[in-house]
């Protein structure tokens, strides 16, 4: 009968950390129907971003109030996730802090008290966070595509951190053992009053009830990552490695065309000549994209990890004016297809099943596309290197280049370029003309 | 102009067996836009004030195929950087000074992959060289205490982190430089990026150009500076729309260091 609550324990743990783990399987599946890249090259370079950009968070505090706020839930995150580890071997082995008996005293009392700091901090950035999209309403937090799940998703994170810190602090404050013991106890020693009046054994009841559900809690916030935008505290580190470490006006060249380019150069070509054998399996290569499939791993690792703060958005000249482009609904809606394509795929054991969708016109419109001044506003702004321009500039060329579906004034300047060698339907002699006019 | 500008072409160096230290990519807007073809001659004039030993490809350049690849159309991208890669290796060129931006990220990004590699420079990069190594002196006067607001242009500043050397020269002139809101990394786009310029904008309740006109405006400028012939369209036509012509003008550094 005493082994029960480890038993418990351990069925909850394996549960919790057994689901996620699925999860990721699935994520992993999915960012691989990806094109691959790769991203071998440069190594030094993309580590210092890790630290910098990732660890560091210079590109948050570029706002500098919800950088800062953000650096300090960040932060506290991270730090006082150290006492899961304690409350995991006390769950496990039946232990009653067992920090408190293997550690010297005083670092016990230091860390807790650096916790507990740390928790209440936490608390007040998120009520500012709160206030921030629910009272002031930061424009950005507003946006078409924030109406829904998104919104509600926004702030069930928030109420999730607090009620995360809240059982933090109930379960110091009435933990007679640690009360007495009066080390490390900053802020739950004035909390502990306000259950004063409670019998010892009420107390430990909900000392032992805040600590189940803190973490259960824990538990529940990690599953639920999956299925919020919130997976960015996760995914921001290997999104940051595998950003881009050339300058941002440089667009890849797309290898297929290159290939095509020289045979048309080639002067010694074989007009008639049959297309180079390729495998049974091998489709021709598709210019640009139209779907999730057709772009690269890191654009769908770039989709899972938006966490939509919309800063990209904000800083859009075509969104600024009124246009429907915002680089923050490519990266959702990227996301919500891969989604799509990934359940299509569990029902179909394993296999996708073509259902007659496609991210370009089903969830990315020609108008957003064409809306775009290729001006890297949006890549510059996001604090973990996505990059929304790539994912427009591939579906262009999927319009362009497999569709013929450019506007017509654009069309007018790509013949006059094809015929003249400039945007305008001016003769490739008069070149020079300048330098004689006055 | 009055002056006559000397403009020696790659073909008229190789028959008298010469090469230039630096070839001038002139660029299509800078070769027939009315308004671009004066920030091309206010360059040359300081080309040729500077004794550089200049060239340009004159009838054998071609568009870069910038804007076809913003479109989406990698193939005529690449048909045209081929083209124009063949003729630069042939003349063996090193060196490239652009006053397009555009061509500018496009050359020396871009271009390295098909198998065109040069030391790409924009225009105001190369005037602060120029100033720098004592080649050209201002005098110092023409705009001494004028307020001057700089609007980067996008493929110069975000997408190759240029952001000092059009400062630098500005300040050399000894202009106020007065800086907008929204400068450096986080400089809004005149709206003609990505091919914009040679279409009609997408419905929205704005122009981009006349938002970003707007952010110039309110710095109180005499002059809004630019270092991209579309830019300095877009700032035009912004500061036309909001009726300011007389206030402020708009022009590109090459055209304030000629004068200055």
């Amino acid at each position: 009968m005493e082994y029960i609550p480890n038993i418990i324990f351990v069925i909850l743990l394996i549960a919790g950390i057994g689901y996620f783990a699925n999860n990721v399987k699935k994520l992993i599946r999915n960012i691989k129907l990806g094109q691959k890249v790769d991203a071998s090259d440069q190594k030094s370079e993309r580590w210092k971003n890790v630290v910098n950009i990732a660890l560091g968070q210079s590109k948050m505090v570029k706002r500098p109030v919800s950088g800062i706020l953000h650096v300090v839930v960040y932060v506290g995150f991270v730090i006082i996730n150290m006492e899961v580890l304690e409350i995991i071997i006390d769950g496990l082995f039946g232990t009653h802090r067992i920090g408190q008996e293997y550690l010297p005293a005083t670092l016990y009392g230091f860390l807790i008290g650096a916790f507990e700091i740390l928790a209440v901090l936490v608390l007040v950035s998120v009520a500012v966070f709160w206030i921030r999209r629910n009272v002031i309403k930061i424009k950005r937090f507003l946006s078409s595509e924030m109406k829904g799940w998104p919104k509600s998703d926004g702030n069930i994170i928030l109420y999730f951190e607090v009620v995360l810190m809240c059982l933090f602090l109930v379960m110091n404050a009435t933990d007679t053992v640690f009360q007495t013991a009066n080390s490390g106890n900053v802020i739950s020693q004035f909390i502990a009053p306000w259950f004063s009046g409670f019998e010892i054994e009420t107390l430990h009841t909900i000392e032992r009830i805040a600590w189940w559900l803190h973490i259960a809690g824990i538990l529940v916030f990690l599953n639920y990552l999956y299925f919020s935008k919130h997976l960015h505290i996760l995914l921001a580190f290997p999104n940051v490695y595998y950003g881009s470490v050339e300058p941002k006006g440089k667009f890849n060249n797309l290898d297929a065309v290159t290939a095509e380019v020289k045979l048309m150069m080639d002067p010694d070509a074989d007009p008639y000549a049959a297309p180079p054998e390729t495998a049974d399996d091998e489709v021709p290569a598709k210019f640009g994209a139209s779907d999730v499939m057709d772009l690269t791993q890191v654009q769908l690792l770039n989709a899972y990890t938006c966490t939509e703060c919309g800063r990209c958005t904000s800083s859009c000249p075509a969104n600024l004016t009124g246009k429907k482009l915002s680089p923050r609904k490519i990266m959702m809606d990227t996301r919500d297809r891969l989604e799509e394509v990934g359940k299509n795929i569990d029902l179909n054991k394993g296999k996708f099943v073509d259902d007659g969708k496609q991210l370009l016109g089903d969830y990315i419109t020609n108008e957003e596309l064409w809306a775009c001044t290729t001006c890297n506003a949006c890549v510059e702004e996001c604090p973990v290197s996505i990059n929304p321009l790539s994912i427009i500039m591939e579906m262009r060329r999927y319009l362009v280049m497999e569709q013929s579906a450019a506007p017509m004034e654009l069309n007018n300047m790509m013949t006059n370029i094809e015929n003249n060698g400039a945007p305008w339907p001016y003769n490739q002699m008069d070149r020079l003309n300048w330098k004689d006019e006055n | 102009m009055s002056e006559q500008l000397k403009v020696p072409t790659m073909a008229e160096m190789m028959t008298e067996g010469k090469q230039p230290e630096i070839l001038f990519w002139v660029g299509s807007a800078g070769s027939y836009d009315d308004r671009a073809k004066k920030i091309t001659k206010a360059f040359v004039k300081i080309l040729n004030k500077a004794n550089v030993d200049f060239a340009v490809l004159g009838t054998e350049e071609s568009n870069t195929g910038d804007v076809a690849k913003r479109a989406g159309n990698e193939f005529l991208f690449q048909m045209q950087a081929v083209m124009n890669i063949e003729v630069l290796n042939a003349y063996e060129v090193k060196r490239i000074v652009t006053c397009d931006p555009h061509s500018f990220n496009c050359l020396k990004n871009e271009y390295p992959g098909l198998g065109g590699n040069y030391d790409v420079i924009h225009h105001t990069q190369y005037i602060q060289e120029l100033i720098s190594t004592g080649r050209l002196t201002l005098d110092g006067n023409t705009y001494k205490g004028k307020r001057v607001t700089f609007h980067d242009p996008c493929y110069l500043g975000r997408a190759n982190s240029v952001y000092d050397a059009p400062r630098d020269v500005l300040k050399k002139t000894n202009a106020t430089l007065i800086e907008m809101k929204r400068h450096k990394g986080t400089a809004l786009c005149c709206g003609a990026g990505g091919a914009q310029m040679f279409k009609d904008a997408e419905p929205g309740n704005k122009e981009i150009n006349v938002l970003r006109t707007e952010d110039a405006i309110e710095t109180q400028p005499e002059i809004i500076a630019t270092g991209c012939p579309y830019c300095n369209t877009m700032m035009t036509d912004g500061v036309k729309f909001k009726e300011k012509e007389t206030e402020i003008t708009v022009m590109d550094i090459a055209e304030l260091i000629a004068n200055a």
